[in-house]
C-alpha cells in the first residue's frame, strides 16, 4: 500500500505499483486535468508537480511516490488564478487546450525556480510539451507576462 | 453523465424560449428553399443542410441567460466563441450573459455537423445571424404588444427591448416566455444589423468561452468522459492495412491484475471505408490493466496484400509515373506545341511524405450499448457518421444512437471519421452493455491513422525569351482518399486535384494538368489542408525556381505569373469542386492573391539587407475560398543548423467575424506547416509504419518554432463577400516559403520534405 497528496489530500493505493500516476489519476481518481499524449515523456501533455518539481506523470510509477505531494492543475490554485493561468487567459493562449494543463504546470515551475526567465531560459524549459495547435507564440508571450516582462 | 434513455438535454434551470430539447422542435420546419431543382452548393448542398430556426438553437432563461447550441466541433478554432459573438451581436445581447452549450449529434434537427474543410463560419454566419434577428424580432413583438405600442417604435439594446418614447425597458429574461410563444418570422422578412452596427464581429481580444476549462484543466474532451461503471479497453490492430488475426494466445494478458476479457474484432473487408480495423481487444478496469495486458498479448498476423508497401520503393514508383504522360484533368491551349516552341524549358519534381495528423488528445470514445439503444461521449468531428454507423452496426433506428459531443484536444482531419467509436461500441456491446471507453495510445494513433497522402508533383515549364512562362506541364501521382470507399482506384478525386492542382491560376496560355496513376497500400484520408500542402509546395516552389533560373526577384515574379486582376470561372480550370461552393460567388480572384501576396512582402520588409546566411522566401496560395500568402526569414549557419526568426502571413478570408481566432488559427498554421516542412513524416517498411512515438515522429517544438510570427489580416470589414475558410488555408503556403527562404539563404533548393537534416554539414 502507498500513501501520498494530491492537491493537498490523501490518497492510498493498494494496486499494481507499476500504475503510472497519469492512469491514476485519471482513471482511478477521477481526475481528468491531467492528459494523455504519448505515454512516453515525449509530449508534456500529463505534466504535474511532484515535491515541487514538474514531471511526466506517465512515468512516475506509484510504487514510488509513496509519502510525496502531488499538486495537479485541478490544484495549481484554489482560484484558477495562478499568474500563469491568469496570464493563459489574458492571451488566449489555447486554441483545442488539451496540452494547456501541461503547459501551465511546466511553466508555473519555470517561474517558480526562474522568476524572469529569459527567451532562451523559456524555449528550454517549455521544449518538452508540443502543442500540436502550434500556440508556441502565446506561451512565451504568456510566460513573459505572468513573470511580469511583459 | 447523461442518464439512458438517452433523449434528455442538459437541465436548466428554467428554458423558456424554445425547446432544445428534441421534442417541440418537429412542429416547426423552414419550406425548401425555392429553387429545389437547382444544384446546390455551400452549406445548402451538405448532408442535413443549413438549419436556421431559433426554437432549435436558442433558449433565454427567466434571468435573461441565453443559451445557444452550437453544432460544430469545437477542436481549437474557437468555434464556440466566434458563434457566441454572432449571435449576442445581432441579438443585440450582451455576450457574458450567452452561454454556449455543444448540441448532441444529430443532422436531421440540427443540420450539417460534419466540422471539416473550414466551414464553420463560412457557411454558418448567415444562418447564425437569421437565427438571432428572428430572436430578437419575436421579443420585440413580446414587448410592442404587452406596451401596445407598434414595434416600429421598439428596438433592443443591451440584452433588452426599449420603447424609446416612454423609457420603458423590459430585460430579455422577463419576455422570452411570451416572445417564445409567437411565431417564427419568417426569413424574407428578418432585418439583419447593418454592418456599422456590429459590435462584437470583426472586434478583436474577446475572450474564449472556454477559458476557464483550459486553464483550470475542467474542460471535458472525449478522452475524459466518466460513465458509472465504465471499463477501459485498448486494441491490437493488424500492422498492416489490410491484415488480420491468425491467431492469438491471450493466456499470460489474462492473468494481469484488472483484465477482464479479451475480444476479438473481425478485420473489415478492403476497401474498409472507416471501419476499425479489427484485431484484439483487452478490456480492463483501467487503461494501464488494459495496456499491460495487450503487451501480453501473442497474435499472429496473416499481413494481407499490402504487406510489402515500402516507402522507398513507393517513392521510385511514384517518380517513375510522373516521368510520364497521365490522364489528363486539365488542358487551355496546346502545352506541347508551345513546350517545343519554348526558348527555354525548366522542370524539377517534389517530394511530400505521408503525414500522421497526431492531434494530441488521441482518438478515444466512450460508448455503451444495450438493447436500448447505443450512447458515445466522444470528441469527434463528424457525430452523424457515428450514429449512422451504429445504427447498421446494431441494426437500430438512428434515434436510439446518442452521441454526446465533447471538446476536441485537436482533430485536424483525423476524427471526422468514426472508427474508434465503433471500436468503443463493439466492445460495450460484447461486455454486455457495460459502458467502454476505448484508448488509442500514441503509438496506436501514429500506426493506425488516415494519412496524409503521399506525393510526387512534376512541373515542367516553357519560357519565351523574355522569361515568362509560355507553357506549364504539371503531372501530381498521389494515392487517393478514394480508395476508402472503391477498390483500387488510381487517379487522384476531383476534390484533391482542385486543392492547388488544377485551380492553378496564373497568367499561362498553354496549360496541362495531368494525374498519372498510384495505387493505395494504406488508408488514406484527410489532413489539415489536405492536398493542397503537396500541391502548393511544387508549385510555390517552381516559382521561386524559374526566378531563380533567370535571376529574377521571386516576389515580382511571382507576381507577374498572379498576372493582371481578373476573376476566374473556377470550370475554365477544369475546377469542379471549388470547395463545394457557387462558381458565381467565388470566382478565383487573382486581386485578391496578388493584394496578400504584397501585404505578405511588404510587412516582411522583402528586399531588406540580411546578414550572410538568411533569406527572405515566398509564397502564396488559395485554398477553402481563402487567400494566404506567406514569407519566411530563415536562418542558415555555417554547420547548416535552420533557424527561423521570423514568419509574416497575409490573410484574406473576407469579413473577419473573430480577430483573434483568425490570428490564432493563422500562428497555429504557420507552426504546423513549419513542423510538416521541416520534420513531418511517416514511413513504411513491410507494411508497417516505421514511426511509433513522438520520437520517431517529430513535431516542432517551442525551441524550433519561428522567434516571430507576425499575422496580417487583409480586407477584414468585407461582408458583402461571401465568407473564406480560416482553419486550413495558412498551412498550404508555409512549407513552400520555408523552402524557398532556404534558397536565398544558402542555395540549397529542397525538393524533397522532410528537410530534416539536409542542410547540414560534416
Amino acid at each position: 500500500m502507498v500513501t501520498f497528496t494530491v492537491n493537498g489530500k490523501n490518497h492510498t493505493f493498494n494496486g499494481d505499483p507499476e500504475m503510472p500516476l497519469l492512469w491514476y489519476l485519471r482513471d482511478v481518481a477521477g481526475m481528468t486535468g491531467t492528459k494523455f499524449g504519448c505515454g512516453q515523456a515525449l509530449c508534456g501533455a500529463c505534466t504535474v508537480h511532484v515535491d515541487g518539481t514538474a514531471l511526466r506523470s506517465c512515468q512516475v510509477l506509484l510504487g514510488d511516490i509513496g509519502g510525496q505531494a502531488v499538486i495537479t492543475i485541478e490544484g495549481l490554485s484554489a482560484d484558477g488564478m495562478h499568474p500563469v493561468q491568469k496570464a493563459w487567459r489574458d492571451l488566449n493562449v489555447a486554441q483545442c487546450g488539451y496540452c494547456q494543463s501541461g503547459q501551465i504546470m511546466q511553466a508555473a515551475a519555470l517561474l517558480k525556480d526562474t522568476p524572469s526567465p529569459s527567451d532562451g531560459d523559456i524555449d528550454s524549459a517549455m521544449s518538452g510539451n508540443i502543442c500540436r495547435c502550434g500556440t508556441y507564440p502565446r506561451i512565451r508571450a504568456a510566460i513573459k507576462r505572468a513573470s511580469g516582462r511583459a | 453523465m447523461t442518464a439512458f434513455p438517452p433523449l434528455t438535454n442538459v437541465s436548466r434551470r428554467a428554458v423558456l424560449f424554445g425547446v432544445a430539447t428534441g421534442v417541440l422542435v418537429l412542429t416547426t420546419r423552414l419550406s425548401p428553399p425555392a429553387h429545389a431543382q437547382e444544384k446546390k452548393y455551400g452549406g445548402d448542398a451538405m448532408a442535413g443542410g443549413l438549419k436556421d430556426d431559433p426554437r432549435v438553437f436558442l433558449s433565454i432563461a427567466d434571468d435573461g441567460t441565453v443559451v445557444l447550441l452550437c453544432n460544430r466541433a469545437e477542436m481549437g478554432q474557437g468555434i464556440r466563441t466566434s458563434w457566441g459573438m454572432v449571435v449576442a451581436d445581432e441579438l443585440e445581447a450582451d455576450l457574458a450573459r450567452v452561454k454556449v452549450v455543444q448540441s448532441k449529434g444529430d443532422q436531421a434537427l440540427y443540420g450539417n455537423q460534419n466540422t471539416d474543410g473550414s466551414r464553420s463560419m463560412r457557411h454558418h454566419f448567415e444562418p447564425l445571424r437569421r437565427i438571432a434577428a428572428a430572436a430578437r424580432q419575436m421579443l420585440e413583438q413580446e414587448a410592442a404588444a404587452r406596451w401596445s405600442v407598434p414595434v416600429v417604435e421598439i428596438k433592443s439594446e443591451n440584452h433588452g427591448v426599449v420603447h424609446g418614447a416612454s423609457g420603458r425597458r423590459l430585460d430579455f429574461g422577463a419576455l422570452a416566455k411570451g416572445a417564445a410563444a409567437r411565431p417564427v418570422p419568417a426569413r424574407e422578412t428578418l432585418a439583419l444589423k447593418g454592418q456599422s452596427q456590429f459590435r462584437y464581429i470583426g472586434k478583436d481580444g474577446i475572450p474564449l468561452i472556454d477559458n476557464d476549462g483550459f486553464v483550470t484543466g475542467k474542460a471535458v474532451y472525449g478522452i475524459d468522459a466518466r460513465v458509472d461503471g465504465m471499463a477501459y479497453a485498448v486494441i491490437a490492430r493488424p500492422p498492416v492495412y489490410g491484415g488480420k488475426v491468425k491467431s492469438f494466445d491471450a493466456q499470460e494478458t489474462l492473468k494481469v491484475p484488472g483484465v477482464l476479457k479479451v475480444v476479438p474484432i473481425d478485420a473489415p473487408a478492403i476497401p474498409s471505408t472507416f471501419q476499425p480495423l479489427g484485431g484484439v481487444a483487452v478490456v480492463a478496469e483501467n487503461t494501464f490493466a488494459a495496456i499491460k495486458g495487450r503487451s501480453r498479448l501473442v497474435i499472429e498476423w496473416d499481413d494481407g496484400p499490402n504487406a510489402s508497401y515500402d516507402s522507398v520503393q513507393y517513392r521510385k514508383s511514384m517518380e517513375a509515373a510522373a516521368g510520364k504522360p497521365g490522364k489528363v484533368v486539365r488542358n487551355n491551349g496546346d502545352v506541347d506545341a508551345a513546350l517545343a516552341g519554348a526558348a527555354r524549358r525548366i522542370e524539377a519534381s517534389y517530394y511530400l511524405p505521408h503525414l500522421a495528423q497526431a492531434p494530441m488528445e488521441p482518438p478515444t470514445a466512450t460508448a455503451r450499448v444495450t438493447s436500448e439503444g447505443c450512447e458515445v461521449w466522444c470528441s469527434v468531428q463528424n457525430p452523424e457518421a457515428i450514429r449512422t454507423d451504429l445504427a447498421r452496426r446494431f441494426k437500430m433506428p438512428l434515434d436510439r444512437i446518442v452521441v454526446n459531443a465533447l471538446l476536441l484536444g485537436g482533430g485536424f482531419g483525423r476524427k471526422s471519421k468514426p472508427d474508434f467509436a465503433s471500436e468503443a461500441a463493439i466492445l460495450s456491446h460484447a461486455m454486455g452493455g457495460r459502458p467502454v471507453k476505448l484508448t488509442f495510445t500514441r503509438e496506436d494513433d501514429l500506426q493506425h491513422s488516415f494519412f496524409h497522402t503521399a506525393s510526387v508533383e512534376r512541373v515542367e515549364a516553357g519560357l519565351d525569351a523574355a522569361g515568362k512562362p509560355v507553357a506549364w506541364l504539371h503531372r501530381t501521382v498521389a494515392p487517393t482518399i478514394l480508395a476508402l470507399f472503391a477498390p483500387d482506384p488510381k487517379h487522384e478525386a476531383p476534390f484533391e486535384l482542385a486543392m492547388g492542382a488544377v485551380d492553378m491560376p496564373f497568367a499561362i496560355a498553354n496549360v496541362r494538368v495531368e494525374n498519372p496513376e498510384a495505387a493505395a497500400h494504406t488508408r488514406v484520408g484527410w489532413f489539415r489542408s489536405v492536398s493542397n500542402i503537396p500541391h502548393a509546395f511544387a508549385v510555390q516552389s517552381f516559382v521561386a525556381e524559374l526566378a531563380a533560373a533567370l535571376g529574377r526577384d521571386p516576389k515580382d515574379y511571382l507576381l507577374e505569373l498572379i498576372g493582371p486582376d481578373r476573376l476566374i470561372d473556377a470550370t475554365s480550370m477544369s475546377d469542379a469542386w471549388l470547395y463545394g461552393e457557387d462558381p458565381k460567388r467565388y470566382p478565383f480572384d487573382t486581386g485578391r492573391l496578388r493584394r496578400v501576396t504584397e501585404k505578405a512582402a511588404g510587412e516582411a520588409g522583402w528586399g531588406r539587407k540580411l546578414p550572410e546566411g538568411r533569406g527572405l522566401g515566398i509564397a502564396a496560395h488559395r485554398s477553402f475560398v481563402s487567400y494566404a500568402a506567406v514569407v519566411v526569414e530563415a536562418a542558415v549557419n555555417a554547420r547548416g543548423v535552420l533557424t527561423i526568426p521570423r514568419v509574416d502571413i497575409a490573410f484574406d478570408c473576407g469579413g473577419v467575424v473573430n480577430p483573434d481566432r483568425v490570428r490564432s488559427q493563422l500562428e497555429g498554421a504557420v507552426v504546423q506547416g513549419i513542423s510538416l516542412a521541416m520534420l513531418g513524416e511517416i514511413s513504411f517498411k513491410n507494411g508497417r509504419v516505421e514511426q511509433k512515438n513522438f520520437d520517431g515522429y517529430e513535431l516542432t517544438r517551442i525551441d524550433a518554432s519561428p522567434a516571430e510570427i507576425r499575422t496580417h489580416l487583409v480586407d477584414t470589414t468585407a461582408f458583402d463577400k461571401p465568407l473564406g475558410g480560416v482553419g486550413e488555408p495558412g498551412v498550404p503556403p508555409v512549407a513552400p516559403a520555408l523552402a524557398n527562404a532556404i534558397f536565398a539563404a544558402c542555395g540549397k533548393r529542397i525538393r524533397s520534405l522532410p528537410i530534416r537534416d539536409q542542410l547540414r554539414k560534416a
